[in-house]
């Protein structure tokens, strides 16, 4: 089973991808599926009946809005990065986060290189299928380089401006 | 001027660790230079023609006597003895060793300086009013918001992989001295008549490849409201700027694209969806970053120095650099003093580590200590007593910094070009070399007045070509340097984009074609007519005659 990065509350661990991402010309296969949101939308409907989980494959220039009436029932969300420079999916992760209260699984795909795993974590994603070979540890370290941050993204942390505010830089 | 707090400082060396791994990464092979250059650029790291190219970052142009000493050591111990100023209010060194940077990196912080987001699809250096706080023009401080945006900006995670670079100024006051309408935002600071502080946002600015100027996308946005604004501004961007064409991924094309009053409206639509509350700074947090730019502590002195003019009537040079490089202060018996980067025969925004170091030591003694970097690739000094503006100006002389020469002819905006940047078609230096010593007679030179050459090696117009009055573009013809000129463009209030004047000139012909269209404008001028308001007046017709006429 192939394997994907994902943070946790300490670090970052390997885990198993239990999704099949199947592509537009492929029958589907058995099990937890990632469709393309043309496919899911044409599809979603009758495999949501069928006992398993469907995820999205949303490309770089496909716009979550679509996708925001199913997100309750979509377990992922796979943002595909075409090339790493392509910096658009950076926003549609915090709107998912941020905008749609969206609570399930982000993963980033496609070129998606261990230099970019500090935005792309305070954007709101949390699982990593890199491109590069980097491992769940380096992910973590280069993830967490930063001891503070200026501004409020989709993860938990606290601007520098609200530390300071807590006396912090004293 | 901001003070880093141990925040801002811990910040600085977390970048600068990381890229130190960074460089490691890419010397020991793991990471491919396709994929270490989007790194090195948002640390202001370049590959040109001969070596790397860095650029240091000067966040509104406000530098002390510390950085400016820190650079001093920096051209002399990792570049060959001198930087170079931008017209991103920037420095450059262009012969640096990456294996270097790192260390590079470190010294910077250690006087609070780096060279983040210098370049790369994010957003660069904000740029400000070098007369910020010493002008009585202005209706706010900008620097406070120019600071504000800093921050905001700083390894924003969302908008580190834009469509391409961002670039953000902000002026507040009517005379701007930003090129504010040049740029992909422009934020002009206006009191309304209920006395509520706002901004007038522009967007949609930019030279390059498709000169536009910036269109007004809101005509009052409250300024406490500025941060929540600028990330709808800029989420519209990210999301639908054009990236399968770089030279099509500008914010200027989306606009242009769609139209100010739809891009209007979709910025409008965001914006109410963002909660503001958590991207607008409190007030608490606005009250201490306005506190960095409180009022320093002015003597009070008369409005006249008896010490001065008597120094201007015996020294003709003092009153020559007087009537061109001071300029009124807010505050009786202080001045602002324009330092020209512009000798006769030097490259335009040089300046040797010793000039630095003269500057620093100026900066300090005379003027509160600090120092501005002008876009028109100058040095301010912005609080100078009027009774000090002689040892000043011999300070200056001595260092060979005291051109009288600000905003004249010589006072040219040219890129690094051919002789430095791997993107160049044709040199600008030379170029801008050759025009100076034809207008090296300092009378003529002022009888002209006014008159902004700007020059570019390439399309791309790191020289702001298209908004010179005249402008100077260099374009490769069949492997030799032909230049185009255009005339009547203005990057202030009025801003423009220059008309072409005709077919390109070759190299040796530009120098010429410069001195017969200053010949033509004295002889077409009116009254005080500045260049750019005889050309306004007259069209191109007696211009494009006069250089052409010896080609038929």
């Amino acid at each position: 089973m192939p394997k994907l990065i994902r943070l946790t509350e300490n670090g970052a661990e390997l885990v198993d991808d239990r999704f099949t991402t199947v592509s537009d010309d492929e029958p589907i296969p058995a099990g937890d599926v990632i469709l393309s949101l043309t496919r899911y939308q044409a599809e979603g409907e009758v495999l949501a009946g069928s006992n398993r989980a469907t995820g999205v494959l949303l490309a770089g220039d496909e716009e979550v809005e679509a996708l925001v009436y199913d997100l309750p029932r979509i377990p992922v969300v796979a943002l595909s990065f075409a090339k790493f420079r392509d910096g658009r999916h950076y926003s549609t992760a915090r709107l998912l986060r941020e905008r749609y209260g969206y609570t399930g699984e982000i993963r980033a795909v496609g070129d998606v290189l261990r230099e970019q795993a500090g935005p792309m974590v305070r954007c709101g994603i949390e699982v990593f299928a890199p491109s590069d070979g980097s491992t769940a540890e380096q992910w973590a370290a280069t993830a967490g380089r930063f001891r503070h941050v200026y501004q409020r993204a989709a993860d938990s942390r606290e601007p520098i401006f609200a530390e300071r505010a807590e006396g912090r830089a004293e | 001027m901001y003070q880093y707090d141990v925040l801002d400082k811990e910040f600085l060396a977390d970048r600068s660790a990381e890229f130190r791994h960074q460089v490691a990464r890419r010397l020991a092979g793991e990471i491919t230079e396709d994929q270490f250059k989007p790194l090195r650029l948002m640390n202001g790291l370049y590959l040109q023609l001969h070596a790397y190219m860095l650029r240091i970052a000067i966040p509104y142009g406000t530098v002390n006597g510390a950085q400016l000493r820190k650079l001093a050591w920096i051209a002399r111990t990792y570049d060959k003895g001198y930087g170079h100023f931008t017209t991103r209010t920037n420095l450059q060194f262009h012969w640096i060793k990456l294996r270097d940077m790192p260390d590079i990196l470190d010294a910077l912080a250690e006087v609070d300086l780096h060279a983040i987001q210098t370049s790369g699809n994010c957003i660069r250096n904000v740029t400000a009013d070098p007369r910020a706080g010493a002008t009585a023009e202005e209706v706010d401080d900008p620097r406070v918001w120019a600071e504000v945006i800093r921050q905001w900006s700083t390894l924003h995670p969302e908008f580190t992989y834009l469509p391409r670079k961002f670039k953000i100024a902000v002026t507040a006051s009517a005379k701007d001295r930003t090129a504010a309408k040049t740029h992909d935002i422009g934020l002009s600071l206006r009191r309304e008549r209920d006395g509520t502080l706002g901004f007038e946002v522009m967007v949609g600015g930019g030279l390059g490849r498709s000169p536009y100027i910036g269109k007004t996308v809101r005509e009052h946005l409250p300024v406490d409201r500025l941060l929540s604004y600028l990330e709808a501004v800029l989420r519209v961007y990210n999301r639908h700027g054009r990236r399968d064409n770089p030279a099509k991924a500008r914010i200027k094309i989306l606009v242009a694209q769609l139209g100010i009053e739809e891009f209007a409206r979709q910025v409008e639509a965001e914006w109410a969806l963002i909660d503001a509350s958590k991207v607008d700074l409190p007030d608490t947090e606005l009250a201490r970053i306005r506190s960095f730019f409180a009022r320093p502590d002015f003597q009070t002195l008369p409005r006249v120095s008896d010490a001065f003019d008597a120094a201007k009537a015996a020294d003709a040079g003092l009153a020559r650099f007087a009537r061109n490089n001071v300029h009124a202060h807010k505050v009786p018996g202080y001045a602002i003093v324009d330092v020209s980067l512009k000798a006769i025969g030097a490259t335009p925004g040089d300046a040797s580590a010793e000039q630095l170091e003269v500057l620093a030591d100026l900066a300090e003694r005379y003027s509160l200590g600090e120092a501005r970097v002008t876009h028109e690739q100058n040095i301010v000094l912005p609080h100078v007593k009027l009774d000090d503006l002689a040892a000043v100006y011999a300070g200056l002389k001595a260092a060979e910094l005291a051109s009288p020469n600000i905003n004249l002819v010589s006072d040219i905006i040219a890129c690094p070009g051919l002789d430095y940047c791997a993107l160049a078609n044709a040199r600008a230096i030379p170029v801008a070399q050759d025009i100076a010593r034809r207008f090296e007679d300092a009378d003529r030179a002022e009888l002209v007045g006014e008159l902004k050459i700007k020059i570019s090696g390439c399309i791309n117009a790191c020289g702001h070509h298209h908004v010179g009055h005249i402008g100077i573009l260099g374009v490769d013809k069949k492997g030799e340097e032909f230049y185009q000129l255009t005339l009547g463009g203005s990057g202030a209030e009025d801003a423009e984009v220059g008309k072409p004047l005709g077919p390109a000139l070759a190299a040796n012909q530009v120098g010429q074609a410069i001195e017969d269209l200053v010949e033509v404008y004295l002889r077409e001028r009116k009254g005080e007519e500045r260049f750019l308001d005889t050309f306004r007046r007259t069209g191109v017709a007696p211009f494009k005659e006069a250089v052409y006429a010896e080609a038929h």
